[in-house]
């Protein structure tokens, strides 16, 4: 009897799946159990963001930055904020950059509690996300008292953030902490050594540094296949230098490292998170650049001065004019890098907005880390990829 | 940190040997101009030249520039890890022009270059794969054209009769609204405004 040739079946993943995170569709080809080949559909998200922002002043694109991946909005703000500012030549006044510092560490530990405990339960656990999202929501509570949003918070302005700190806030945050280190102890109690978590994530997705860097890999995933790189470190920006934290590297590069970075991470955010408490309650001035061509004066000011009034009704309507010129502007956002190539001609407007997103090439790289592995693990690499279509699809 | 980019840039220009056509530093950001027949090398160099060593590609973009004769930029945002620098190229090109790919030096190229296309239509040959990936299925023409309107030319709705999701030509309650606001009494601005081609040019 000759050798029978089994033809692959198409399958189509979503693009309405809970393990998709979001509209993703995969059309993947199936050798029985096995994945031949899968290729992400994206763009079921697409928003038109970039064509958008040509179309808006600059400070009216900083809300945009907020709706690409709406788990992590302030570092993209950032991004986008350093931008802005690396054209005009301006800097942000100590105080904003510290408060900068505190809210984007705030935003990932957002993000990888989102990302951790969602990912335990793609592969089966239900007790973390539930743990975890109410400690999400007590940090939100911060972004709700700086912003009065609880996520599309539009805080981080060009030229520092829009207002300062709420008083008591530092003390209620430094309470948070301590409770937040037995409950992240508590999580990994929960998934560390846990037999069903162990088979479904080790050896699974296995990408070596090599790979992670012709894949274009950023972030958590890089770091988790033994490349030691963090922008934070390595281009600091802000007051980052400043700060003593360490980056985490994990040595297999399998979905089980992955997790462990983040996990890691976690805990140096929240060193960050003390460094910086302790450094606002020493540093004061303003919380953005004195300059009011480029930012607004304060509601009271605007009461008895004409001038302050014209001011604000040029910046709230016409904007500010930025010099024309170029930069690829990068922060490590939650994900990865996540950059901003901003295209000036000198008008109130962005030339050219290009956001770059951590997790378009970390999908693009599904398929690599797919092939030859079994259905179920694809939604385990999904897990540890943590996409959010948000910014995938702009 | 200037003067280090300046020194890559002419290392990168005399060892590439005509493939950069220009180097600049400007904001401490490194860029060269190439043209689409030598991107491929260039970028091979880049990536493999140990002063170079830009082993990761981030980024890919177009930049439409309509009233230049080659009205596109093709933007390569490339990350040296080891040396802790990036670098930007160039590429100019027009809508029947192709760029080759460069999915064969960095694997990562493959989506960006989709979407570039999908975008822009700057055409890449030899691509693997060169489909559209962000508008929607049978979606025509290229949205981040300068040309193209910030509202498209069709919308969608569900018919209730024909029970399925239907594409009409796009209609507007109010006319869109775009206000201009350079002033030509700011200064800084160099334009013509009405009435200007009466007057006699001083030389």
């Amino acid at each position: 009897m000759s050798d029978v040739e089994i033809k692959t079946l198409t399958m189509n993943f979503g693009p309405q799946h809970p393990a998709a995170h979001g509209v993703l569709r995969l059309v993947v080809e199936m050798d029985g159990e096995i994945v031949e080949r899968c290729d992400p559909h994206i763009g079921l998200l697409h928003r038109g963001t970039e064509k958008l922002i040509e179309y808006k002043s600059y400070l009216q694109a900083v809300p945009y930055f907020d709706r690409l991946d709406y788990v992590s909005p302030m570092n993209q703000e950032h991004a986008y904020a350093l931008a802005v500012e690396k054209l005009l030549g301006i800097q942000a006044p100590e105080r904003g950059q510290y408060i900068r510092v505190l809210f984007s560490e705030i935003t990932r530990i957002l993000n990888h509690l989102l990302n951790v405990t969602t990912f335990a339960m793609d592969v089966g656990a239900l007790t973390p996300p539930l743990w975890g999202f109410e400690q999400r929501e007590l940090l939100m509570e911060y972004y709700e008292q700086v912003s009065g949003s609880r996520m599309h918070a539009a805080y981080f302005r060009p030229g520092g953030v829009h207002q300062d700190l709420p008083a008591g806030m530092l003390d209620s945050m430094e309470g948070w902490i301590k409770q937040f280190y037995p409950f992240l102890k508590d999580i990994e109690k929960l998934l560390n050594d846990n037999r069903i978590f162990r088979l479904r994530t080790v050896d699974i997705g296995v990408v070596s540094p090599d790979q992670a860097l012709d894949w274009g890999f950023s972030g958590p995933l890089i770091r988790a296949s033994g490349i030691p790189w963090d922008l934070r470190k390595s281009q600091p920006y802000d007051v980052y230098d400043r700060m003593d934290f360490d980056i985490p590297v994990g040595k297999t590069g399998d979905c089980f490292a992955r997790y462990l970075v983040r996990i890691e991470e976690m805990y140096q955010s929240v060193r960050i998170m003390e460094q910086c408490i302790a450094a606002l309650r020493t540093v004061g001035g303003p919380v953005r650049v004195d300059d009011r061509k480029i930012s607004p004066p304060r509601r009271g000011e605007m009461k008895d001065s004409m001038e302050a009034l014209i001011h604000h009704f040029k910046l709230y309507t016409e904007g500010y004019k930025v010099p024309p010129g170029e930069t690829y502007t990068a922060v490590e956002a939650p994900k990865g890098e996540f950059g901003v190539y901003l295209v000036s001609d000198g008008t109130n407007k962005p030339y050219r907005c290009k956001i770059r997103a951590p997790g378009f090439p970390h999908l693009q790289a599904l398929d690599m880390m797919t092939k030859g592995h079994q259905l179920a693990d694809m939604s385990a690499n999904i897990g540890s990829l943590d996409i959010v279509f948000g910014e995938i699809d702009r | 940190m200037a003067e280090t980019l300046q020194e890559l840039g002419e290392h990168v220009a005399e060892a590439t040997a005509g493939a950069v056509t220009a180097h600049e530093v400007r904001l401490e950001e490194l860029m060269l101009e190439t043209t689409p027949d030598k991107v491929v090398a260039l970028l091979t160099f880049l990536r493999d030249d140990p002063k170079c060593l830009f082993k990761q590609l981030i980024d890919i973009c177009g930049v439409d520039w309509p009233e230049r004769e080659k009205r596109f930029d093709v933007v390569y945002n490339l990350l040296s890890l080891k040396l802790n620098r990036r670098i930007r190229i160039k590429v100019a090109t027009d809508e029947t022009t192709p760029v080759p790919s460069v999915a064969s030096v960095y694997s990562s190229a493959g989506w960006f270059e989709r979407e570039t296309y999908d975008l822009y239509g700057v055409w890449f040959g030899d691509h693997p794969d060169l489909r559209r990936i962000l508008t929607d299925y049978g979606f025509e023409g290229h949205p981040l054209r300068k040309d193209f309107p910030l509202t498209g030319f069709v919308e969608l709705r569900w018919d209730d009769v024909q029970k399925r999701v239907i594409y009409e030509p796009v209609k507007l309650a109010q006319e869109f609204r775009r206000f201009d606001f350079l002033s030509p009494w700011e200064g800084g601005i160099e334009r013509e405004l009405p009435g200007d081609e009466k007057a006699t040019k001083a030389s």
